[in-house]
C-alpha cells in the first residue's frame, strides 16, 4: 500500500508545485508579453535569444553571432527556431530579442515597427537577397534558350511529374516564403503547376536527387544559399522589376506580373533589448558580413556536415578581420 | 445500442461448429439491408431536389460560409490587446506565468541534480516501482542520451513532459472524476473526449499559438490539451465500472460519499487510473517534435533544426532519446500497473518495502549528484561522445543512391512513388473530387450506419457538410484519398504481418522491439528519408503514414488472432481443417472485432501523419495547416483545423464498430 501512498505523494507534491506557482504569479498583473523562455539563462549570467529561420543561411547569421557573443562577450545565447512571420509576433513579445535576416515584410514592419513600436529597425546585415525562378547549369548550357520565361511553355512537357499531372513542375519550398509564383504563373500564362515541397528540407533533399540524376527541373529559389556551391543554377529571366509593377502588386498580390526584387536583408530587435540591451545590443546592430562569408558558412553547416558551432568557430578563426568591428568599444 | 452488441457473441457461438460464418454474416446484412433500403428511399427523395438546386459535383458556393474576414479580425484584436486587455493581464497571462515558473523549477532541479544525480535517481525509481530490468533499460537510456550530445535537450524535454503530464493528470482526473460521478456530465463529456482522442495534434497547434504566441507556455498547453482526454476517460470509466457488490456492501457499513468515494471506488479503479497515467504520458511524448513547431525547445527542437538542414543523422541523435525516454516511461508506469494489480508478487524483505525505501533512493540520489558535481561538469562531460551523425548519413546517401531508381526489375523507389500517384492517388482523387458532393455524404452515412447506429452515421454526415460549408471541400477530398490510399497499403501489410506474428512466436519476438521503435519514433524523423526515396509530393506523405501507422495495426491484429477461442481451433483441426482453413474460416472471422479495430486505429494513425505529411508535398489540407502556422494565417490555418477535425470525426464514425463503445457503457 505504502508504494501507492508514494505514488500518490508524488503526483500531490508536483499538483502542489503547479498550484504554489499559479498562486505565486496570482497576485496583480501578469503581462504575457514579457515573459521569457523557461530555459534561458539557466547559468544565471547574462543572456540573450535570437530567432534563427529554417533556412541554413538565417542559421549561419545566428551561429556566428552566438559564438562571438558566448566567447568574446561572454553571453548565453539561446536559440529558438520559428517561422518568418510568427518570429515578428515573438519579437514583438520579447520571447525573442533579434531576428538577423527578414526578407521584407511590409505588413508586420507597419504593426510592429511603426504602430506599436515594439520592435526597433536593426539597419542591414550586409548581404543582398534575391528570390527567382532557377533551372540547374547542366540544362540550361544544353538549352540556353530556356533561361528567358518566354520559352519555359515550350519545355513545360519535359518538366511534367506525377505531381504536376500534364502540366511542368515549378517547385516552391516552404509556405512561409515569400512567393508570388502562383500568380505569376497565372499572368504571365504559363502551362506550369506550382507544387509546394511542403518544407526547405524537402525542396532541397528533392534538387538534389534531381541534379544526381541529371534531370531538368525548375524551382523557385533564393541567393544567397549555400546549394548553389552543390548544385550550379542559372537563374531564369522573369519581366523586369520595376516600381510600378511591385505597387501594383502590394494592391492586389494576384496581379503581380513581374520578378521578384533585390532584397538587403534586414535585422530586427525586440525595442526593449535595443535600448537596455548592453554590449549584446551594440553587438548585434554592428553584426554586419557579406554573402560570401555567409556562405562559407552556411555551406560547412549543411554539406560539411559541421555542427553550427563547429562552423562558426571555423569562420571565426579565419576571419577576425571582420568581427573584431563588431565588438563594441570599451 | 445494447443490441448492436450482441451479434459478436452470437458469432463466438456459431462460428465455431459452423465455420462458414455464415449466420451473423446473414443477420448484419439483413440489418444492413434494411438500413441501406431506407437510406436509397431517403436519397431517391432528396437527390433530384438537391440536384436541381445545386448542380455540380463540387460543393455548392451558395452553401459555404467564408469565415476569413471574421477570423482574421480574431487575429488581428488578439495580437493587438495581449498585453493589455483583462483576459490576457489578469488570467491567460498568470497561466502562462504558471507555466513558465514551473518548468523552470523542474529544470533547475534537474540540472542542479546533474547527470550523475538524475541517472541515479530515475534508474532508482524505476526498479523500485518496476524491477531491476526496467531500471537497467533507464540507466542505458540516460547514459546513451548523454553519449548521444543530447544531454541538456534531454533533461529541457523532460522538464516540459514532467510538468506537462502533472498537468494532464490533474486535469484529466478531475474531469474524470466529476465525469465518473454525474451521469449527466459523464453523456456530455464522453463524445467529447471520445472525439478528442482520435484527433491530429497538428489541429491543435494553431488556436494556441494565436493565444500564447511562440513559446514553452503554447506548446506545454497544446500537449496538455492532447493528453488529459485518455487520462480523463480512463478515470470515468474506472469509477463506473466499480464492483457494484463492493459499493454496496461500503455504504451498508454506513460510509458517507465522500468515504465511499476514497475507501472503495477510487482504489477499485486504481487500474484504469494507473493506464490513464502511461497513456497520458505516451501521447504526452508524441508531441514533443510537434509542439517545438510552436517553440516548445528541447529534443523536438532539435529533430525540427536538423530536418532544416536534410541532417537525418542529427535528426537521429535527437530522436533516439525522445524514443528511450518513451520506452522507459512505458515500461515503467505499465509495470506500476501490473504491480498494483497483483499485490502479491511485491513480498520481499521488510527493508525494500514502505518509506524506508524512498528514503534511501533519495539519500543515495542525492549523495551521487553530490560525486557528479564533484568530480566536474555537472552537465555531460564533454569528452564522452559519440558522433553517430556521419554514418548515419552515410548509410542514408547509400541507401538513397541504390534505391531510388533504376533498380533492375522492380524498378526504384521513386518510380514506384511515381507509379502510386499516378496510379493509385491521382485516380482516386479525381474519383473522389468528381463525386457529387451529395453522393459522398450518402456513402458515408450508408458506411456509418451499417457499421453503428444512426446516431454515429449522423455525427458522420454532419462532420462531412461542416467541411463542405467551410468551402475546403476539394482540398478534404485530396486528404481523403491520401488517408484511403495509406490505408489500403497499411492494412494489407499489417494484417499479412499479423498473421505470420500470430502464427510464429519467434517472429513476434523479433518483430516487438521493432514496433516499439517505430510507434515512439517521432513522426518528423521519417519525413525527409522518405523524401529522398520517393520524391516530393503525395507519395512520401503516405508512405510516412503507412510506417507509422503499421505497429498498431499489426499489435492488434496479432492479438486478436491469439485470442480465438482455443476450443474453436481444435474443432475446426479435428475436423481436418488446413492451416489456410483454419485462418481464413476460424480465426479471421472470429477475430473480426479486432480486426475492425485495426481498421479504426489505422484511419486514426494515418490521417495525423497524411496531415504532417503537408511538410513534404502532400499538398492539401495539411499544407494550409502548415502554411497557416508559418505566416500567422489564422482563417487559413484554423478552417483547415477544423477540416481536419471533422475528417477524423468522420473516419472515426465510419470506422468504430458501436460495439467498442458500448463495452465501457454497461457500467
Amino acid at each position: 500500500m505504502s508504494r501507492k501512498r508514494t505514488a500518490f505523494l508524488g503526483t500531490a507534491a508536483l499538483a502542489g508545485t503547479v498550484a504554489l506557482s499559479l498562486s505565486l504569479s496570482a497576485c496583480g498583473k501578469a503581462d504575457m508579453t514579457k515573459q521569457t523562455s523557461p530555459f534561458a539563462a539557466a547559468k544565471g549570467s547574462k543572456s540573450v535569444t535570437l530567432s534563427v529561420q529554417t533556412w541554413v543561411g538565417a542559421q549561419s547569421n545566428v551561429a556566428v553571432a552566438k559564438y562571438l557573443l558566448e566567447h568574446q562577450l561572454g553571453y548565453h545565447v539561446d536559440t529558438v527556431q520559428v517561422d518568418e512571420i510568427p518570429a515578428w509576433d515573438a519579437l514583438s513579445q520579447g520571447r525573442v530579442d533579434a531576428i538577423l535576416e527578414d526578407w521584407g515584410h511590409p505588413d508586420q514592419e507597419k504593426r510592429y515597427v511603426k504602430d506599436k513600436k515594439t520592435i526597433t529597425a536593426g539597419g542591414g546585415n550586409g548581404v543582398t537577397g534575391h528570390i527567382g525562378w532557377y533551372v540547374p547549369k547542366y540544362w540550361a548550357d544544353k538549352h540556353p534558350e530556356i533561361t528567358d520565361w518566354h520559352n519555359l511553355n515550350k519545355v513545360a512537357n519535359q518538366l511534367r511529374t506525377s505531381e504536376s499531372g500534364n502540366k511542368g513542375q515549378l517547385m516552391d519550398g516552404s509556405p512561409s516564403y515569400v512567393t508570388n509564383d502562383k500568380a505569376l504563373v497565372k499572368n504571365l500564362h504559363l502551362n506550369y503547376e506550382v507544387v509546394f515541397a511542403g518544407s526547405e528540407a524537402a525542396q532541397i533533399t528533392q534538387i538534389q536527387q534531381f541534379a544526381k540524376e541529371k534531370k531538368p527541373f525548375l524551382t523557385y529559389w533564393y541567393e544567397p544559399q549555400w546549394l548553389f556551391n552543390q548544385v550550379p543554377m542559372v537563374e531564369v529571366k522573369l519581366p523586369k522589376y520595376t516600381d510600378a509593377c511591385a505597387e501594383k502588386g502590394t494592391k492586389d498580390p494576384q496581379s503581380i506580373d513581374c520578378a521578384y526584387p533585390t532584397t538587403p536583408l534586414q535585422k530586427y530587435f525586440n525595442t526593449n533589448f535595443a535600448k537596455n540591451g548592453g554590449s549584446a545590443a551594440a553587438f548585434l546592430k554592428n553584426f554586419k558580413w557579406t554573402k560570401d562569408d555567409q556562405n562559407e558558412v552556411s555551406e560547412s553547416i549543411a554539406s560539411g556536415g559541421l555542427s553550427a558551432d563547429e562552423a562558426a568557430k571555423r569562420w571565426v578563426d579565419k576571419h577576425p578581420d571582420v568581427w573584431k568591428s563588431w565588438l563594441p568599444k570599451k | 445500442m445494447s443490441t448492436a452488441s450482441a451479434p459478436p457473441a452470437v458469432q463466438r457461438g456459431l462460428g465455431a461448429d459452423a465455420p462458414k460464418a455464415g449466420p451473423v454474416q446473414a443477420l448484419l446484412e439483413r440489418r444492413g439491408l434494411a438500413k441501406l433500403l431506407l437510406l436509397a428511399v431517403a436519397a431517391a427523395v432528396l437527390v433530384p431536389l438537391v440536384h436541381a438546386a445545386w448542380p455540380g459535383a463540387a460543393w455548392p458556393s451558395a452553401l459555404t460560409i467564408d469565415l476569413s474576414g471574421p477570423l482574421g479580425k480574431t487575429s488581428d484584436w488578439i495580437i493587438d490587446n495581449r498585453d493589455n486587455h483583462w483576459l490576457f493581464v489578469y488570467f491567460l497571462g498568470h497561466l502562462s506565468n504558471a507555466v513558465v515558473i514551473s518548468v523552470r523549477a523542474v529544470y533547475l532541479l534537474l540540472l542542479a541534480l546533474g547527470w550523475a544525480g538524475v541517472t541515479a535517481g530515475v534508474t532508482l525509481i524505476a526498479w523500485r516501482v518496476a524491477g531491476w530490468r526496467i531500471a537497467a533499460t533507464a540507466l542505458v537510456s540516460l547514459l546513451v542520451s548523454g553519449v548521444l550530445g543530447m544531454w541538456v535537450p534531454t533533461m529541457q524535454t523532460l522538464a516540459l513532459m514532467v510538468v506537462a503530464v502533472a498537468a494532464s493528470v490533474v486535469v484529466g482526473a478531475l474531469l474524470g472524476l466529476a465525469a465518473g460521478l454525474s451521469e449527466r456530465l459523464f453523456r456530455i463529456l464522453r463524445p467529447v473526449l471520445d472525439t478528442m482522442q482520435v484527433l491530429p495534434a497538428f489541429a491543435y497547434l494553431l488556436p494556441v499559438v494565436l493565444i500564447f504566441g511562440i513559446g514553452v507556455p503554447a506548446a506545454l498547453l497544446a500537449t496538455v490539451i492532447y493528453a488529459a482526454p485518455p487520462m480523463a476517460r480512463l478515470t470515468a470509466l474506472g469509477l463506473r465500472g466499480a464492483d457494484p457488490g463492493v459499493l454496496e456492501a461500503v455504504s451498508s457499513l454506513g460510509a458517507t460519499g465522500r468515504q465511499r468515494l476514497l475507501t472503495a471506488r477510487l482504489p477499485l479503479a486504481r487500474k484504469e487510473l494507473l493506464l490513464g497515467v502511461n497513456q497520458t504520458i505516451m501521447m504526452a511524448l508524441s508531441m514533443v517534435v510537434i509542439a517545438s513547431m510552436i517553440g516548445a525547445a528541447g529534443l523536438g527542437d532539435r529533430v525540427y533544426q536538423a530536418l532544416a538542414s536534410v541532417d537525418v543523422g542529427a535528426a537521429l541523435s535527437a530522436a533516439i532519446p525522445i524514443v528511450l525516454l518513451a520506452i522507459v516511461m512505458d515500461r515503467t508506469t505499465a509495470a506500476a500497473g501490473a504491480r498494483i494489480g497483483a499485490t502479491a508478487t511485491t513480498a520481499g524483505p521488510a527493508w525494500l518495502r514502505g518509506w524506508q525505501v524512498w528514503t534511501g533512493v533519495t539519500a543515495l540520489t542525492a549523495l551521487l549528484a553530490l560525486a557528479g558535481r564533484l568530480t566536474g561538469s555537472a552537465v555531460w562531460p564533454g569528452a564522452w561522445f559519440v558522433d553517430i551523425a556521419h554514418p548515419v548519413n552515410d548509410f542514408k546517401e547509400w541507401m538513397v543512391d541504390h534505391l531510388y531508381s533504376g533498380v533492375p526489375v522492380i524498378g526504384g523507389t521513386a518510380d514506384w512513388a511515381a507509379h502510386f500517384t499516378n496510379w493509385v492517388l491521382n485516380p482516386l482523387r479525381d474519383g473522389l473530387t468528381a463525386l457529387p458532393w451529395y453522393g459522398t455524404l450518402l456513402i458515408v452515412a450508408a458506411l456509418a450506419w451499417l457499421i453503428g447506429t444512426w446516431r454515429t452515421a449522423l455525427t458522420a454526415v454532419l462532420a462531412m457538410a461542416a467541411i463542405g460549408v467551410l468551402g475546403v471541400w476539394k482540398p478534404s477530398m485530396n486528404t481523403l484519398s491520401q488517408v484511403l490510399a495509406a490505408l489500403v497499403v497499411t492494412l494489407v501489410l499489417g494484417f499479412g504481418a499479423g498473421i505470420l506474428a500470430s502464427g510464429s512466436k519467434r517472429f513476434e519476438a523479433i518483430l516487438r522491439p521493432v514496433l516499439d521503435v517505430m510507434q515512439t519514433m517521432p513522426q518528423f524523423v521519417y519525413l525527409i528519408p522518405v523524401v529522398a526515396l520517393f520524391a516530393v509530393g503525395r507519395a512520401p506523405a503516405a508512405a510516412a503514414a503507412v510506417v507509422y501507422a503499421l505497429p498498431a495495426v499489426i499489435r492488434i491484429t496479432t492479438q486478436g488472432l491469439r485470442q480465438v477461442d482455443p476450443a474453436a481451433m481444435e474443432s475446426a483441426r479435428s475436423l481436418g481443417a488446413t492451416r489456410w482453413q483454419m485462418l481464413r474460416q476460424v480465426q479471421l472471422p472470429l477475430a473480426r472485432p479486432a480486426l475492425l479495430l485495426a481498421v479504426n486505429q489505422g484511419v486514426v494513425l494515418v490521417l495525423a501523419v497524411v496531415i504532417i505529411g503537408g511538410l513534404v508535398g502532400g499538398g492539401a489540407l495539411g499544407y494550409d495547416v502548415v502554411t497557416g502556422l508559418a505566416t500567422g494565417d489564422l482563417a487559413l490555418g484554423l478552417v483547415a483545423g477544423v477540416a481536419i477535425v471533422c475528417l477524423g470525426l468522420m473516419l472515426d464514425r465510419v470506422t468504430q464498430p458501436t460495439e467498442r463503445r458500448t463495452t465501457g457503457k454497461g457500467a
